[in-house]
Parts: C-alpha cells; structure tokens; sequence
C-alpha cells in the first residue's frame, strides 16, 4: 500500500485554516490520503480533528486552504455535496433508525436519487447482502437495528458509506463503543476496505490502536499538524508526547495496594431498570479501604443499574449494602454522600453537572446545604466563592473564572469539576463509572493519579468502565460482570486481556473457555 | 489542554453575553412596532373613503405614549396597569426558572380575587390593619391551592403542568362563578355581585388610583430575586429546573420542590388578583374579565424570567395596555392593536431563538459538540 511510489493522493488538504472567535480551531492543516490507505488523524480533544472532518464533509467552510479530490480541486459545500463526491462519514453517536431495518436505514436517503416511488426492497436488499459478502462479514437486511449488537450497527454505518460508494470513510472514534473482540473485527474490516483501494482517514486518541490499524498517522496538537509518523518509526511514547506536547506517562505508577478493613459489602443485590427489566441478578461484592475494585463489563450488562442502587438513585429489589458495618441499603443520595461516599457519575453532563451553572454553583452542587456554604436558608456566596477557588487550582480546571458557565469548559475540565467535587474531602467509598470516557490523554493521566492517592488515602474504591484498558490498568481486582450478575473475579495486576474480554463477551458460558488458572469464580 | 502554557480561554460567543440579554428583546420589540406600523397603514388602504395618512403609525404611537406617560395621573395609571402583570409575570418566570411551564396564572389569579373577596367582604367591618393583610392572604392562599394541585398531580404521577393548568383555568372560572352566585351573593342586587371589600380595600397613595398594590408588586420583585439566587431553596429550584437528574443525584428531592415550585407561582398570581380585587374593583361580579394571567406569559418570555427582567417589561405592556385608550380616542385605530403589539414581540423574540439557534450550528466549533438536545425553544427563549 505505502510502497507503491507516490499516486495521486486521493484526498489532498492543503493549508486549511478555520478561525471561530478567539481561537483558530485550524491553523494551516495539511493533510494528504492515498489511495488503498488507512491514515490516522490523532490528537486530544479539542486539538480540531473534528472541524477538519467538519470542513471536508461539507459542514463547515475553510477560511482558507483548498480541498483536492484525485488531484482537482473541489470545493465541498454540504454534506449532500461530500456524499456525491464519495466522502462517507460514521460518526461516533451512529446516525441509525433503531425501528427501521437495516436495509431500509442503508438505503435512507438514497432513495429518491434513484427516482423511485416504491423503495424497491428486494433489490436493497441484494445489493446488501453482496456488498457485506464482498468484504466478508454477514448482514441480514432484514434484520431490525434496535436487534442488533453495537459493534453490528457500527458495520451497518459502514456498509451505508459503500452502498453510497464512498471512495473516502471517515471513521470517528469508531472503536469507543466496542469490546476488544468486536475491535478486532472492525480492524479486519477496514484492512480489507483498504485492500480494495478506498481510502481511510480513522480518528482516535488511542495510540495503540493507531499504531495497529494505520498505514500512516498525523498528529495535530491546537489546530496544527505537530508531526507525521509511520508505525514502524515509532511507538505510544513518541505519540504521546506530540500530540499532548510534553513528556506523558501513559501508565500510572500504582503501586502496591493495602487493602484495610472492608468497606462496602453487597448481599444477593437484585435491582430493576426503568422499564421493569431485571437487570441486577444477584451481585454479591466486598471492597476493601484503599483498594481499587474494577467491574469490566459491555455496556448494559447491568452496571449501571448496580451503581445507581449503590449510590441511592435507584431502590434495589432484594439483597442488602452494608458501609463501614452499618446497613445503608435504600439510602438516598444525599445520606450516601453525608456517609462518606463520593460518586462520578457516567454520563457528567446528565448527572454530574447543570451545564447553565457557574463552576463554582458545580462545585458545591452536592453540599450546598451544609455550612460553610450556606448558613440557614442563606447561601454564602462569598465561601463558596472561595472554596471553589481553591478546588480549581488544586485540580487544575482550566476555566477563566469560578463564575464562567460549566457548559463552556472542554469535557476533560469539566469532568475535573466533578472529580474536584466529589473528591476534595475524606471519603469511605469512591464510586467511579466511566471516570475517564471522551477524555483526552493529559486528562485521563491527571485523574487517574488522583484515584490513586485517594486509594493510598485508604478509600475504597469501586471502578466502573467500558475501556477495558483502564479497568487493567487501575484495578487491585477486576469483576467481570455479565448478564446482570459478577461472573468472575480475578486479580488486577496479572490479569490477562484477553481471558477478560472473552469473560466479558460471553460471561464465561461459551465454549472453550479461557484457562481457568486465574479465574475464581464468584 | 494540558500544556504548559495554556491557549487563552475563548471568548463568550457575542450573542451569549450580557448585552444581548437586552439587545434581543429590545429587537424584538422594535420589530413589533415596525409590524405595527405596516398593519396600520393596511388597514387604512383596505378602509375605503378614509383618505391616507402615512403619519398615522407614528401619530398613533405618540397618542400612545401621551396616554401612558403624559401626565401624573397616566403616569400613575400606568403603574396601576403594569402592577398585576409584574406579579403574574413573576409566577410564570418562576415556574420557568424551575423547569415548569405555569399557563395557570389566569386560573391562580381568578382563585387570588376570590380568596380576598371572601375574606374581604368578612372582614369589611373590621379595621384595615386586620382586613388588608387578612385578604391579602386570603388571594394568596387561593393562588396557591391552585398551584399546588398541578405541583401534586405532577410529582405523583407525571401530569404535565401544563394541560393541568390549562384545564384548572376553566375550573377556576367556574368556582369563582359558583361562589359569587351562591354564598357570596348580594341577595338583594338584581345581578351576581358580591358585597365591597370595605376596610380591606387597598389604600390610595398617590395620583388617582396609585394604591399600595405597586409597591407590594415591587417588594415581590426583590424577594423573587432574593428567593431564587440568596437562598439554598432559589438554587434547589434552578436546578431542578436546568437539570432534574443532576438534582436528583445532588440529594435534592425533584418532586418535593416542583410541589412548592408551583405552590409559589400560584401565590404569586394569587397575589395578583388579591391587588386586583382590593387595589381596585372591590368587588366581583360572576365573571372577572381580565387577561392577566395569560399576558403575564409574554411578560415573563420577554423578561427572560429574570425578576427586574419581568418588571421592565411588565411596565412596557402595562405602558401599551394603559395607552391603548388614548391612541383610539386621538387616531380611531382600535386599542386591540395592543394584542397584536404584544403577540409580534413573542413571535419575534422566539425567532429569534431560533435564528440564534441556526448560527450556532453553523458555526459550531472544536471536538467537544454541544450537548444541548435540539428541544424547547421556549425554555431556551425564557433562559436566554
């Protein structure tokens, strides 16, 4: 693919500069995509990888620079515009109608391009299913999207950009959502898309995986492009550091743990989700003070549902929580925090905020009741002034003020807002879900760090996450959960990768189980 | 974002700050009085045999203006006018800055006039000491039953407030004609009528009819701000009202402050009424005509739910309303022109929205998109 000399890129992007005020999201970009190639745009959040893509897909217009397709200048001005000319884009957050099937999804859109009154189902249909065996993956047409598994929508969103004979796929973040197995086979897919001469501009922050996936990798730090790398010259370090700009150490240093006096115990613990379903089946669990126990898991295996009948927020049905011995079960929120329990929530910007707020009104969302922020029926806006003053300067929340609005902080700063709430004061118990999700590298180091020293504190700590990296590499132990219930546990620091991936694939019940050396069941 | 140095903070888009907090109202509101204008000059070439004068929009807003303003006494009538669209724009923004949409305010209001005229008419023979605060109370406690039962049937069971409402402004219609037909009749008055509030009536202060009612809506005015923004309550209620999961997670309890939340907006609009009544009619007949309730609507939407928001433009439809008269008397043009003034402004300010709503996405910038979903434009019309 790289060896063949040099062919007309493409995709060619040169010097393209967007200026939005007071800052210039890009600054002289250039970017250049073969044929047949898998290019990894890295970068941190906010680095503007995304109003790149923006820019070529039509929904943004440079301020300056050109776009080159094959070699001619093209001037893109919608995202009509860019399908037409065979640029697809599968976004984070899939663009899919879970009640229609996957046929009629792929063909959405293009429809009355084809002039048509009836869709014509057999023919989609068809095309589908040929499209799919071509690249060698399976694809029932018929098959309604709300059935299907993440990492199958994510081929539906695929096989929609080669329905509309994309030439160019921009994949966003496309691994986020998907176990290791299922990132493997997207990995084997895009080869073979590759293979057959489309071009591929992939997204990530996750060095390794652009250093698995990509023929080359061009790393962009504040709207500029930093450098250009080919795997084989490089390795996670040197990526790191160009795209944070400084030395970064990618895996904290932990340390032994010194697991104390247990905190937190959870008997035969059933709980329901909104809709009736039973989706905690009988956990039973026990952290100790300054332990980190991990729960790896696929999203909806009922970690959610447990962390919520943790924390208050949900009833459980049966089983009991005891904290520090005593009975906590069917607390509220409030008398869990009071108990010592601090929780970030998964999703910050639904629970652990209210974006319209200042930081400092976040920073005491919890105890804005307590003295020294309020006295009586009173606020003192004065101490809480103060306090959050101190909180963003002892968890370095890069915001203008503690008065500027929580919405317009980047998500690793606001997600420090949250972290600086709930831990800037003695706690029993830390319940984390999803601590560093859609953060960028210099944020998940930093808050990484500070779990630590809150377990080295001699809190218990409960972590909860989809990255199955971060589990490894945080936990004392790992939980794996599946179906509702912890169907393993095995040990943090020795933990295979694999063994707890296929644990959370199939919960241990599928044929040829992993070796069982390590696993104990629960 | 963790660099050493840090790339300077962007700026607050133009459109959100500050200024425009003024700037689009005051758009909207010029732009209402531009299609005002164009409607007076349509009518004109649609009147036959009236001649034409293209001065007539201008000449009719002067009448306007002399009416409201042009003397003590229209100066002091004004107030009068804007002083029960200042607390029943106070209700809805209340209810706004908890998340709730009170389109009861009409009913709290007509509730309000029968609390103060049940304890008005009892305590008419008292002193004013004890019958002024006696049906004071009586309107609020009205008003506030009639927002209690929305807040209830809400937190309970999920009634939205807003077909609740909509439905207990009919009831409330009904039981104040029940009352004034039934126990609060004059037996002898050849019509429903009630007895005057005697004593309880609302002390004149200054011009013809400035009574004390002006100044209590301004007292309303501070302790809505000081309720909502200095108390741990005010900011229970914004945050249920910007995010009730984050609430919920926060300890607060979402149901039990979206029960006092509408509580509060019906004592305010009780409150209203109660001023109504006392301040000026003193009496009630089976129907009290008025639009109060729903003009307080537009008076919170426009005053972006802000407490001096609701005052300044409390006092702009209150100066229309009060010089609606004048402008039909000195121009023929009929006073519901005032109706129409008052819908354009909404029309234009929730456009507005919109229009802003159109730039962002536009121009929408970095990796981090809004998290906003694309829904209400009214709240966002009240928030900003």
């Amino acid at each position: 693919m790289s060896s063949s000399p040099q062919p007309v890129p493409a995709l060619e992007m040169r010097g393209i500069t967007k200026r939005y005020p007071g800052v210039v999201a890009n600054d002289h970009i250039d970017l250049d995509v073969r044929p047949g190639e898998i290019h990894a745009l890295l970068g941190e959040n906010g680095a503007g990888k995304t109003t790149l893509m923006n820019i070529l897909y039509g929904l943004a217009r440079p301020d300056e620079g050109q776009i080159l397709l094959d070699g001619r200048i093209a001037s893109i001005t919608s995202p009509a515009d860019a399908i037409a000319r065979g640029i697809s884009m599968v976004h984070q957050h899939f663009m899919l109608v879970p009640v229609l099937t996957v046929a009629e999804n792929i063909v959405l859109g293009q429809e009355s391009m084809a002039g048509r009154i009836f869709l014509d189902r057999g023919e989609a249909s068809r095309t589908i299913k040929e499209l799919a065996g071509r690249f060698g993956f399976e694809m029932d047409p018929d098959a309604r999207v709300s059935s299907l598994s993440v990492g199958a929508q994510q081929r539906v969103e695929i096989l929609k950009a080669l329905y509309r004979e994309a030439r160019i796929l921009v994949l966003d973040e496309p691994t986020a959502v998907l176990t290791p197995q299922e990132t493997q086979e997207i990995f084997a897919l895009l080869r073979r898309l590759a293979d057959a001469g489309r071009s591929i501009v992939f997204i990530s922050h996750k060095l390794y995986e652009v250093l698995a996936i990509s023929d080359r990798i061009t790393v962009i730090r504040r709207g500029k492009v930093v450098g250009s790398r080919v795997p084989a010259e490089t390795d996670e370090e040197d990526l790191a550091q160009l795209m944070v700009g400084r030395e970064v150490q990618l895996t904290v240093d932990r340390g032994e743990s010194h697991p104390g006096d247990i905190v937190l115990r959870v008997n035969g613990l059933h709980a329901r989700d909104d809709r009736g379903n039973e989706m905690v089946r009988g956990v039973d669990l026990e952290i100790r003070a300054g332990e980190i126990l991990g729960i790896a898991g696929v999203a909806g295996n009922g970690q959610d549902e447990l962390v919520e009948s943790l924390i208050g927020l949900r009833t459980p049905t049966a089983g009991g929580v005891t904290l520090a011995g005593s009975d906590v079960t069917g607390s509220t929120p409030r008398q869990m925090n009071e108990g010592g329990v601090g929780f970030v929530p998964a999703d910050r910007q639904r629970f652990g905020l209210v974006l319209s707020f200042p930081v400092a009104d976040n920073i005491v969302l919890t105890s804005y009741h307590r003295p020294p922020y309020s006295h009586g029926v009173l606020r003192d806006d004065a101490a809480i002034e103060r306090s959050a003053e101190k909180s963003i300067a002892a968890f370095d929340v890069r915001t203008p003020s503690a008065d500027a609005l929580a919405g317009t902080l980047s998500g690793g700063n606001q997600q420090k807002v949250v972290v600086a709430r709930e831990f800037d004061r003695d706690l029993r118990l830390l319940i984390l879900d999803q601590p560093t999700r859609g953060l960028d590298v210099g944020s998940i180091e930093f808050i990484h760090r500070q779990v630590i020293a809150k377990r080295d504190a001699g809190t218990a700590i409960l972590l909860v996450s989809a990255e199955l990296d971060e589990i490894l590499e945080m936990s004392d132990r790992i939980a794996i959960m599946y179906g509702g219930r912890l169907v393993a546990v095995v040990d943090g620091p020795t933990a295979n990768k694999n063994e707890v991936g296929l644990l959370m694939a199939t919960g241990g019940h599928e044929p040829a189980a992993p070796a069982e050396s390590r696993i104990t069941p629960v | 974002m963790t660099g050493a140095a840090t790339p300077a903070a962007p700026p607050e888009r133009p459109w959100t700050g500050v200024g425009t907090a003024l700037v689009v109202p005051l758009v909207s509101i010029l732009l209402a009085l531009v299609v005002g204008a164009v409607v007076i000059e349509l009518s004109q070439l649609l009147t036959p045999g009236k001649g034409f004068n293209v001065w007539l929009p201008i000449e009719a807003y002067r009448a306007m203006l002399e009416g409201s303003l042009g003397s003590w006494n229209n100066i002091v009538n004004t107030l009068v006018v804007s002083t029960p669209l200042v607390l029943g724009g106070l209700s809805v923004a209340f209810g706004f800055k908890g998340g709730l949409f009170n389109i009861g305010a009409q009913g709290q209001f007509l509730m309000g006039v029968l609390g103060a005229v049940m304890v008005g008419v009892a305590l008419r023979d008292t002193t004013p000491v004890i019958a002024i605060p006696g049906a004071l109370i009586g309107g609020v406690v009205g008003g506030a039953i009639w927002g209690f039962i929305p807040g209830v049937l809400k937190a309970v069971s999920g009634a939205h407030e807003v077909v609740v409402t909509i439905m207990l402004n009919y009831v409330a219609l009904s039981v104040l004609a029940a009352a004034v037909n039934g126990p609060l009749r004059v037996q002898a008055a050849p019509s429903a009528v009630t007895l005057t509030v005697g004593d309880a009536a609302l002390p004149i202060l200054f011009g013809r009819n400035g009574h004390t009612g002006i100044i209590i809506a301004l007292i309303a005015v501070a302790i809505v701000g000081w309720l909502l923004y200095r108390t741990t309550f005010g900011f229970e209620v914004r945050t249920v009202g910007a995010n009730p999961d984050a609430a919920r997670y926060a300890g607060m309890r979402p149901r039990r402050i979206i029960v006092l939340t509408m509580s509060m907006c019906g004592m305010l609009a009780g409150l209203a009424g109660a001023i109504e009544l006392l301040g000026i009619t003193h009496k009630t007949t089976a129907s009290y005509a008025t639009s109060v309730g729903f003009d307080s609507i537009a008076v919170a939407l426009l005053g972006r739910s802000s407490p001096i928001g609701v005052l300044l433009s409390a006092l702009l439809f209150g100066l229309m309303r009060a010089g609606a008269g004048q402008m039909q008397i000195q121009t023929g043009i009929p006073s519901e022109l005032v109706d129409v003034l008052q819908a354009t402004v909404l029309f234009f300010l929730v456009a507005n929205v919109v229009v802003k709503r159109l730039l962002v996405r536009r121009s929408r910038t970095g990796d981090t998109p809004n998290a906003r979903p694309p829904d209400r434009y009214v709240n966002e019309a009240v928030t900003g």
